[in-house]
């Protein structure tokens, strides 16, 4: 069972190789993508993405679009931003939107690592959350 | 090419303050001396007319007189003809009674009487000269009254060798015609004419029909030469009108001539004066318009002179500031662009180091392999992959720098720390205080509070100063002290430095707009009026000292965002404003 599943989402093919590989070897499982509507169609096949790492700047679809898109269609998914862009100004566009955070390129790997699962952890807490929650409701309408 | 530009510059002004200086003369002399030409033009005109109409009254008055004179005296003679026989006239003693009984009557006017056979000889005579038995049968007037009833002759010597005339009467008595004359006494005929004076140069005197004199003058005019004859000509011409010419004698000076006719067209009664001297009123008035005229024309152009030269002056410093203003707009552009430029290459350049950071990451990764773990130069290789991975993240920090500099200037007020934004600051300018052997150093006081102001705002202010004062030392290095600290809610920045100084008269002046001391194109002198405005516009205040040769001293006071004040705002506000229920 891997820590995490990711889906990486950047135009820059080799940083996407090298970076999958290297979360691969830290455990993650990586799904890659090259744009923002890639990452869109793979988040839909596959349910189980808990986290995606999103560049700001994209060809066809950018960062932001996708982020406003994911968020719209699997709230539960946590977004890390990923800039090569170092302003402010689409930093808190990206946390306005709902972001779980956001790195600048190049990012230390230690740090991406441990936001990646801070944010996989805040996934399954919030999933948790719900679960919990439908089970009180569930429990409260049998009781009833 | 600056020169060329400068030249031109100065070739347009001049001819601008030519034109100026032109048009403004132009406009202003032209009316006044249109206005006076005319109104002087019409004063002449009437002017004119009245001496021409008194000058010709004058005349009249006098050719009446004249010819009263005349008439008066041949009607004396001819009384004595009528009433007298040619015996009685004959006798000498009788003669004698009768001239003396005319002068008693008149005065001296008669000088002698006379009685003439018609053969030309004086039968009998009266008077002071022996002229007795005198033969006039050659005499011009003797020619002329056998032929008329009545003669006054030209003035003439005669026998006697004095000027006079002579007044003749023929008569007819038992078929002999005998002719009484008398002599009229010159000076007193002459005192008629001579009594006609005005002004200075005003006399006047009687030509015959050939041009003679019949009267002394007081000037030496050849009668047979110039203006006189052409008197006789037109005065034959206009017969009893008074004609009035105007001519320039021998000397030169224009005259101005009324002529009348006397005895019947045979003499002409001539007024002569200088023009100058009839029309001196005339003459006076123009001379003090014209005074008038050259005063006011020196005063306009006086006036116009200095005020184009302002008023060009001026123009020329709007000029010179508008072509700085478009210099720093070019500046400011070209920055604008060059930021821009420098913003997309630090993108750029942040990907493929990106990249080659986790490629570098990656062999590191891989090198945690156990197959790796033996190698001989695992260290060696461990330490290369630090270096690279440690010059991709200094590449990030001075992309990173670049970035936030290139941005648009954000004057969002937000929470500033002005420890990191001093110390971001001293890092961008290491690189430059190290080529000017500069040591900066920094005194900030830890946990300052944060501001609210603008972070880009005061960055260019702090850097504005760092900048100047790097400048300054560029020359002979230095010491830039960077420090701050609180002081009564208020946090001071102070940047000091070592340099040269500003000399006292520069202090003044250092906030002002376009004030520079860089030579042409480095500065704007834009720099501290910005940095002033910022610093105001935050609320607090901006301070220079400055000791020549000693170094200068910025400090900039910025209060700190007070929960009090903020709240006293607003209820302020809230009480100003009127409720809306």
């Amino acid at each position: 069972m891997a820590i995490a599943k990711v889906l990486l989402a950047d135009d820059e093919v080799p940083f996407v190789k090298t970076m999958t590989k290297r979360l691969n070897k830290r455990g993650l499982h990586i799904t890659p993508a090259f744009n923002g509507q890639e990452g869109l169609d793979k988040l839909g096949k596959d349910r189980g993405i808990e986290v995606v790492i999103l560049d700001v700047k994209m060809p066809v679809m950018d960062g932001i679009e996708a982020l406003r898109e994911i968020k719209q269609r699997y709230p539960l998914v946590e977004v890390i931003m990923l800039t090569g862009h170092a302003t402010v100004e689409t930093g808190i566009e990206g946390m306005k939107l709902g972001a779980f955070d956001y790195l600048m390129k190049p990012c230390d790997m230690d740090l991406l690592f441990s936001k990646v699962r801070e944010a996989a952890a805040r996934k399954r807490q919030h999933e948790n959350r719900i679960i919990e929650a439908q089970v009180k409701k569930d429990s409260a309408r049998r009781r009833a | 090419m600056d020169e060329q530009n400068e030249q031109k510059k100065a070739g347009y002004h001049h001819s601008l303050r030519r034109n100026m200086l032109l048009t403004v003369i132009i406009v202003s002399i032209t009316p006044m001396i249109l206005v006076s030409a005319l109104i002087l033009y019409q004063f002449r005109i009437s002017y004119q007319e009245k001496v021409y109409a008194h000058l010709e009254t004058l005349v009249k008055k006098h050719k009446r007189n004249i010819d009263n004179f005349l008439k008066e005296k041949l009607a004396d003679i001819r009384f004595m003809s009528d009433t007298f026989t040619l015996e009685e006239l004959s006798d000498e003693s009788f003669l004698r009674d009768r001239l003396e009984a005319l002068q008693s009557e008149f005065g001296p006017v008669f000088v002698d009487l006379g009685v003439i056979k018609a053969n030309g000889v004086q039968v009998a005579y009266a008077g002071p000269f022996k002229l007795g038995k005198a033969l006039y049968s050659e005499a011009d007037w003797f020619q002329k009254a056998r032929e008329e009833k009545h003669v006054i002759s030209d003035v003439f010597l005669g026998l006697r060798g004095l000027p006079h005339f002579i007044v003749a009467v023929r008569e007819n008595s038992n078929g002999e015609s005998w002719i009484l004359r008398a002599t009229i006494d010159f000076v007193a005929f002459n005192d008629l004419v001579q009594n006609i004076r005005i002004g200075e140069t005003g006399f006047a005197y009687i030509l015959n029909r050939k041009g003679e004199f019949q009267t002394k003058t007081l000037l030496d005019v050849l009668p047979t030469k110039g203006p006189c004859a052409d008197f006789v000509e037109t005065g034959k011409r206009v017969q009893d009108r008074i004609c009035i010419t105007e001519k320039i004698d021998e000397s030169g000076n224009k005259n101005l001539y009324v002529t009348a006719s006397l005895k019947d067209g045979d003499w002409f009664l001539v007024f002569r004066q200088r023009t100058s001297d009839a029309f001196a009123d005339f003459r006076n008035a123009m001379k003090v318009a014209i005074v008038i005229i050259v005063l006011g024309g020196l005063g306009i152009t006086t006036m116009a002179f200095f005020l184009t030269r302002r008023m060009v002056g001026r123009i020329a410093e709007v000029d010179k500031e508008k072509e700085i203003m478009n210099e720093q707009i070019v500046e400011t552009g070209k920055l604008a662009s060059v930021g821009e430029l420098a913003a997309g290459i630090a993108h750029e350049i942040n990907n493929p180091v990106a990249i080659m950071v986790e490629e570098a990451g990656w062999i590191g990764d891989l090198l945690e392999e156990e197959e790796f773990q033996d190698g001989e130069n695992l260290s060696e290789f461990k330490r290369a992959l630090d270096q690279i991975r440690n010059q991709g993240r200094r590449c990030k920090e001075i992309t990173h720098k670049l970035l936030s500099f290139a941005r648009k200037t954000d004057s969002r007020v937000q929470d500033v720390q002005i420890q990191d934004l001093i110390e971001e600051l001293v890092s961008l300018s290491a690189q430059k205080a190290k080529y000017s052997n500069v040591t900066i150093n920094t005194d900030i006081q830890p946990d300052l509070p944060a501001l609210k102001v603008s972070q880009t705002e005061l960055q260019q202010v702090i850097l504005n100063l760092i900048n100047n004062a790097l400048d300054a030392m560029e020359k002979k290095g230095g010491t830039l002290d960077i420090s701050s600290q609180v002081e009564d809610n208020i946090i001071v920045v102070e940047v000091e430095d070592n340099g040269p100084g500003i000399p006292e008269a520069n202090i003044a002046r250092i906030f002002d707009p376009f004030f520079t001391t860089k030579p042409v194109g480095k500065g704007t002198g834009l720099g501290l009026s910005i940095c002033y405005g910022i610093i105001k516009k935050m609320g607090g205040e901006i301070e220079v000292r400055s000791l020549l040769g000693e170094g200068t001293n910025f400090r900039v006071s910025i209060p700190l965002p007070e929960e009090r004040e903020t709240q006293s705002v607003d209820s302020g506000k809230s009480q100003g404003t009127p409720l809306s229920a």
